[in-house]
């Protein structure tokens, strides 16, 4: 174990790449019927979108459906969209509810996100060891996708899409729990988990290789 | 303070979510106990490493129906105007 970093770890915002400074410009383009706008932000979050819509069904097919129903229902209820929130948190509110939809239909007696979780879990990580200061570049770009993706996928889905919205969506805690139906001490305690769970996937890959 | 209710409250930790009273025990917590500052910045890094990452690309395919899609709902919109 390394005992270089012997400071108290001071947190720091956590970094956001989401909005781009042109998206209400093409936002009210895209509304007053500039198609080129709005063929612009399809073009910037289909990947985006897509990917969550993936880590909700856990189905390919399923996942191009939300995906193109939510960029279809955008579309049309542009209008609608009063730029209260940022356009994209408003376009992944769409995707959830329609990925919800498929999952429902595919899975409908097992998909419940409101379940009680198990608190007498322990909590305490097991294997505690020291990843050094980029432990991602290790890797390859997709090799690290394919190490994240798995990651993420062995998570239980009420962890799962806790950890989509507010980490790699970068939804606030109150937009989470809104948009799922959940309180905001469960969207607390499923995100706790998900990072635990995906922090202790991720050690075997990420720890210092001068470690036993 | 403890380690255990300390990883109780990572996540507010995280997320400075924290009255700086209870902050202030963390940190004091951190100072002493190598294991919670690695459970700290392994945990930080994790969420960054997947806060980072970069969405597969689209396969083609997918891409040009979802494109498809939506040329043909704008043009049904415009014929109803």
């Amino acid at each position: 174990m390394s005992t270089r970093n012997v400071q108290p770890v001071k947190p720091h915002p956590l970094p956001s790449q989401v909005v781009k400074e042109d998206e209400p410009a093409l936002v009210a383009a895209a509304k007053s019927g500039d198609l080129n706008a709005f063929d612009t932000l399809v073009n910037r979050y289909e990947r985006k979108i897509f990917r969550l819509a993936q880590n909700i069904t856990q189905n390919k097919e399923d996942a191009e459906d939300a995906m193109q129903e939510a960029f279809l229902k955008a579309f049309e209820h542009l209008g609608e969209f009063e730029g209260n929130s940022r356009f994209y948190t408003w376009l992944v509110r769409i995707a959830v509810n329609q990925a919800l939809m498929k999952l429902r239909k595919r899975r409908p007696n097992q998909v419940s996100l409101d379940e009680e979780i198990d608190t007498g879990e322990e909590m305490l990580p097991r294997e505690i060891e020291d990843w050094g200061p980029s432990p991602e570049e290790k890797f390859k770009q997709t090799e690290l996708g394919e190490i994240l993706n798995e990651a993420i996928q062995d998570l239980d889905p009420s962890f799962r899409i806790v950890f989509q919205l507010r980490d790699i969506e970068e939804l606030s805690t109150e937009e989470t729990a809104e948009m799922l139906g959940l309180s905001i001490p469960a969207v607390k305690s499923r995100l706790l988990r998900a990072r635990l769970k995906l922090r202790q996937r991720l050690n075997r890959f990420f720890r210092r290789s001068d470690q036993p | 303070m403890n380690c255990k209710t300390m990883v109780i409250e990572l996540e507010n930790y995280l997320d400075e979510e924290l009255d700086p009273s209870l902050r202030a025990e963390i940190e004091q917590h951190l100072g002493k106990c190598k294991k919670c500052r690695l459970i700290v910045d392994t945990t930080r890094k994790t969420v960054q490493i997947y806060c980072n990452s970069e969405p597969a690309p689209l396969p083609e395919e997918i891409h040009r129906r979802l494109h498809d899609a939506l040329m043909k709902k704008l043009r049904s919109k415009n014929c109803q105007c």
